[in-house]
């Protein structure tokens, strides 16, 4: 399985390499030093020596590529490539454009937006798997086909929709929480619940029509047929068989996004006002401070290819048949 | 793991099992509910009130920001984000009186007025009735108050022994320092005149990049040449020791226009006469700096770790921050050091009716704290308001209808919901303007050609700003008749002030000339019926414009149609702002929308707008229109030298006058800001200059609590109900559960 686990990291790099190098002509061939500088000056009194200043500063100054004026080596350190993008991969985020810490801010970021993902995944997870196994349970009967359609009307509802909705009944209409804050300790609690409700309720339309789709795949299966033919219960069918063995899918959902729980989701934190990573990129693109976004885009790729690698080593763990070689 | 079933019996055994799990589970869920409900609602607190319970009766003032402050040293802060704090904590030598109108500056950290002196090419002073040509420089003497002290701060403690305890700390220490906090000790000091002098000297300082940099080299004596000279001295520095930024001790450094008197007095000069001036010394980029500061924010690793003056600042004023994370709450409290100040005695006729006068002669500031929390969208914001969470608010457009309506003589009033929980409107013309804007240097709409004025002009008149201010801006705003705004000398109010080129007067009103009146306009400009004669074609222009989203859409359409109206094809270059920016720099732009928001109350910040020196293609200056008349230049220079009055007031008439013949901006509208407040918050009343309002402001903190609770009380039976009917829903499944496990079973 090591073997396997090298061999995948390996190919993560020249994928990380393509997204560094994507987000870097995105960011400094399309987007020039020039702009980025006059975004973050203003428009007023804005002089060009103010903007030169600006990007000597942040080293913005340098040539994008190849320095042709360097020697050695440093015609390719000394760039703006090596200097902001080289550096990601040892996690060295540098500064935001405003001067801040950006490795620091993610690690204080990234504790609100877990505080909202966590619940909502294992909570979601939880009742998406229960409905789904109860519609399945009745399936062909009034309680499947309504099921269904309130899936499909649930899921077609937009997750602002929940979000104002939520904010509305029980803080505006209820008053049983605050409509949006955060604070930290245990005090976050009360500013969790409903954030934390309407992601599930979000997330139930679209999970369980998922997770059904699983079980009615598996409960057509031969081991279903000798399973009920041995006499067990329906319930023991689903719980014990059915469930075990649509669980490779359903960990393939699962746990690649475990790692992406950290970058926080944009719209619930935003309107919540809850401080955590999905806001952070929000005010970056707001602040026009790309060397944020980029760091966010770069740690994204990182987590999304770790999370693909968490899947294949899990499917180890579900089914003794699956081999990491 | 296997897949095969279990025995009968194992399921046997484990069928009671899954129907008392079952059984625990339906227990559970209503009893979680309960603890939860009690976690949140075990006092009397309202369940929703997202502060902290401890903070109940106290004087705090509550409030939002959506925007975090991108800098809080004065020297670089230029954004109305930032001067909501620095305003509070930072005390320039001037500020403007709180409630007298039109504005008027009044001393702050000076015990009075700026003495000011004319002074020849030697240096020898001047009488006050020299003229312009005689005058080569002006000379301010501050005289600042005695006792201001700055608020507790770990730079400014000393030790036993009379030395600095955190200056020059060693690499261990420093790297366990993580916020302001983690200081055992802090200390303070009296505010000396040098320290005014050090925070000029860091305007001048190219490594802060203070906005007005540029501007203030064009005024103060010295500044360009100390900025060259703290450049170089900066990158030797840099060379020499190796660090990314090293300190530079400003107080090295002399700079020519600056003299420290002694301790309480400091003198600026000035190039030539410039009555404006003044105004910025009522700003924070001219408060006082402590050298004590800067050193001990340049340690090593301190600025990686966001210990700057960007994210503490330290002032002498009313209050201090407490609390900076901005990405969640931004929190001050009184500054114990503050050196007193109290409430204005006078004001304009009407303000003791209004009750504005009721703490005349009281100590500042009347609050403890002020508390701003992080929100972004308008929705919650606007809910939490109402809830009485927050003390004022605007009003966004999608609150609007609920908050705000039109009598029939078109005046804002509240809605009855507003009133019935005593909710207060206030309304001001701000000092700005938004206006269309004509390229001068364009072919077609510029230039000094008869057809293009014409063209100019009917365009002006078919583009309804009326109609614009009603649609996108539910009526808050004035349509502008001329570059000056309400509230601001030079502005003519009634018919007098009407623009002529576009409005007729009937009756005593003013009307829009009709769009018949402007195509006879394009007519004469040689456009008969929309044609252009040279390419026979329909005349097609272009609107370039850094916009985008469904608002800008509505936006673009509305303006493509009033192009319309005059048979004008009006092509859309949406870009972003960069782009945008750069077709103002090279002059490529055709007709473009922008906005000016004035500096200081005077009409020069609004003229030099159209100064043809100011011109943004050949001089990068603020002139987007690049709009250049001799005549007005000329009229420009000698009005903007002189103090308020008669004669100045005939020149800037004629200033407009040239403006509205020759059209190079159609005048848009001037915007009217809508602010509303609880009835428990006193003393509000719109200043649209002075941005250190906070310390007037008082909170009567009882009312506010009684009416928190009232609006608030938890409705808890719509939570049952739900409970009561999730049960009603599940338990029929149950039920077939059960009934299909037995029929399974036999």
């Amino acid at each position: 399985m090591m073997t396997y686990i090298i061999r995948r990291l390996l190919y993560a790099i020249p994928i990380l390499m393509g997204v560094n190098i994507l987000t870097f002509m995105l960011f400094f061939v399309i987007n020039s030093p020039d702009d980025m500088a006059r975004l973050n000056l203003g428009a007023k009194h804005v002089t060009p020596e103010a903007i030169e200043k600006w990007k000597e500063e942040r080293g913005y100054d340098k040539p994008l590529l190849i320095n042709s004026q360097a020697e050695g080596l440093d015609r390719l350190t000394d760039t703006i490539f090596y200097e902001k993008s080289v550096k990601l991969f040892m996690f060295d985020f540098g500064s935001s454009d405003s001067g801040r810490d950006i490795g620091h801010d993610i690690s204080q970021r990234m504790w609100p937006s877990l505080a909202i993902a966590i619940p909502v995944l294992m909570v979601g997870l939880s009742i998406n798997i229960t409905f789904a196994l109860l519609i399945v349970f009745f399936r062909t009967t009034y309680i499947d086909l309504w099921g269904v359609v309130l899936c499909v009307t649930m899921m077609s509802i937009s997750g602002l929709f929940y979000i104002i909705g939520g904010q509305y009944l029980a803080g505006k209409l209820l008053h049983l929480v605050p409509i949006s804050g955060y604070d930290t300790g245990f005090s976050a609690i009360k500013f969790l619940i409903l954030p934390v409700i309407v992601g599930v309720i979000g997330g139930i339309g679209g999970g369980t029509r998922w997770y059904r789709t699983l079980f009615l795949e598996e409960i057509n299966k031969d081991y279903v047929r000798s399973a009920r033919a041995k006499g067990l219960s329906e319930s023991m069918v689903m719980f014990r068989h059915v469930l075990q063995n649509a669980m490779i899918p359903i960990l393939t959902g699962v746990v690649v996004v475990l790692p992406l729980l950290f970058m926080g989701s944009l719209i619930t934190e935003s309107f919540f006002s809850i401080p955590g990573l999905g806001s952070y990129v929000i005010d970056a693109i707001n602040m026009q401070d790309f060397a944020i976004v980029r760091s966010m885009v770069f740690l994204g790729a990182v987590l999304y290819v770790v999370g693909l690698l968490l899947t294949d080593i899990s499917y180890t763990l579900v089914d003794p048949r699956v081999r990491l070689d | 793991m296997d897949n095969f079933p279990l025995s009968e019996l194992e399921l046997a055994a484990k069928l009671p099992e899954i129907s008392q799990t079952e059984k625990r589970s339906l227990k559970i869920t209503p009893l979680l509910t309960l603890l939860l409900f009690l976690l949140v609602g075990c006092s009397d607190t309202p369940w929703n009130n997202p502060y902290s319970e401890h903070d109940e009766g106290q004087t705090i003032f509550y409030s939002s920001f959506s925007e975090r402050p991108k800098h809080l040293d004065p020297a670089r802060s230029y954004s109305s984000p930032e001067y909501t704090f620095i305003g509070q904590i930072y005390e320039p030598p001037l500020q403007y009186h709180f409630l007298k109108r039109p504005y008027e500056l009044t001393p702050l950290a000076a015990s009075g007025m700026p003495t000011l002196r004319y002074l020849d090419q030697q240096g020898e002073p001047l009488s006050m009735s020299a003229s312009d040509a005689e005058i080569a420089f002006s000379e301010y003497l501050i005289t600042i108050q005695p006792n201001m002290r700055y608020q507790p701060h770990p730079a400014l403690a000393r030790g036993k022994d009379g030395r600095y305890r955190y200056h020059l700390l060693d690499a261990a220490f420093a790297d366990e320092i993580y916020s302001l906090s983690d200081f055992k000790h802090t200390g303070s000091r009296e505010v000396t005149a040098a320290d005014f002098v050090h925070q000029i000297k860091r305007i001048a300082y190219p490594r802060l990049h203070s906005p007005i940099a540029g501007l203030m080299k064009e005024h103060i004596v010295g500044l360009a040449d100390l900025s060259k000279q703290l450049d170089s001295a900066y990158q030797a520095k840099k060379k020499s020791s190796g660090e990314d930024h090293p300190y530079l001790d400003l107080r090295q450094y002399e700079m020519a226009g600056l003299q420290v008197v002694d301790d309480h007095r400091f003198t600026i000069r000035i190039n030539g006469k410039s009555p404006q001036f003044i105004y910025w010394l009522a700003m924070p980029f001219f408060a006082p700096m402590p050298w004590e500061a800067e050193l001990f924010y340049a340690q090593p690793g301190f600025a990686k770790r966001n210990l700057s003056l960007d994210w503490y600042p330290i002032g002498s004023g009313p209050f201090m921050l407490s609390v900076n994370n901005p990405n969640l709450r931004m929190e001050m409290v009184r500054n114990p050091n503050f050196h007193g100040e109290s409430y204005p005695a006078e004001g304009m006729p009407g303000d003791a009716e209004k009750g504005l006068l009721d703490d005349a002669g009281r100590a500042l500031p009347f609050i403890d704290r002020a508390i701003y929390s992080l929100e972004k969208e308008s929705i919650p914001y606007w809910n939490k308001f109402l809830q009485g969470y927050y003390d004022n608010s605007g009003v966004s457009s999608d609150s609007f209808d609920q908050a705000v309506q039109f009598d029939t003589g078109g005046d804002a009033e509240l809605t009855d919901e507003m009133q019935q929980r005593g909710i207060r409107l206030s309304t001001a013309v701000q000092t700005s303007i938004w206006f269309l804007g004509f390229n001068m240097r364009d072919q077609m709409v510029g230039g000094e050609s008869e057809r293009a004025r014409l063209l100019r002009q009917a365009i002006s008149i078919a583009v309804d700003f009326e109609e614009y201010v009603s649609i996108f801006n539910n009526g808050r705003g004035v349509v502008a008749q001329g570059p000056i705004p309400p509230g601001i000398f030079g502005y003519q109010s009634g018919l007098k002030g009407i623009n002529p080129a576009v409005y007729r007067i009937e009756n005593g009103i003013a009307k829009r000339r009709s769009i018949d009146e402007a195509k006879a306009l394009l007519e004469q400009a040689g456009y008969i019926n929309g044609i252009d004669p040279e390419t026979g074609k329909t005349v097609l222009l272009y609107y370039d414009v850094a916009a985008s989203g469904p608002d800008g859409k509505a936006r673009l359409n509305w303006m493509r149609k009033q192009f319309d109206k005059l048979g004008v094809q009006l092509v859309i270059r949406a870009t972003d702002f960069n782009r945008f920016q750069e077709k103002m720099i090279k002059g490529t732009a055709q007709v473009f929308m922008a906005g000016w928001n004035a500096d200081y109350p005077d009409p020069e910040n609004f003229l030099f707008l159209l100064h043809g020196p100011q011109g943004r293609v050949e001089r990068g200056g603020m002139n987007a229109v690049n709009y250049a008349n001799p005549e007005y230049d000329k009229l420009f220079e000698q009005m903007k030298n002189m103090h308020n009055g008669p004669e100045r007031m005939a020149i800037i008439d004629q200033m407009v006058k040239i403006l509205r013949h020759d059209a190079p901006w159609s005048w848009g509208f001037n915007p009217k800001g809508f602010s509303l407040h609880h009835a428990w918050y006193k003393n509000a009343t719109p200043n649209l200059m002075a941005n250190n309002t906070l310390k007037y402001k008082r909170i009567d903190s009882l009312l506010r609590e009684q009416r928190r609770q009232d609006w608030n009380p938890p409705i808890i039976w719509p939570v049952w109900l739900l409970l009561i009917v999730l049960i009603a829903a599940i338990m029929p499944a149950i039920y077939m559960f059960r009934q299909r496990e037995r029929r399974a079973a036999s």
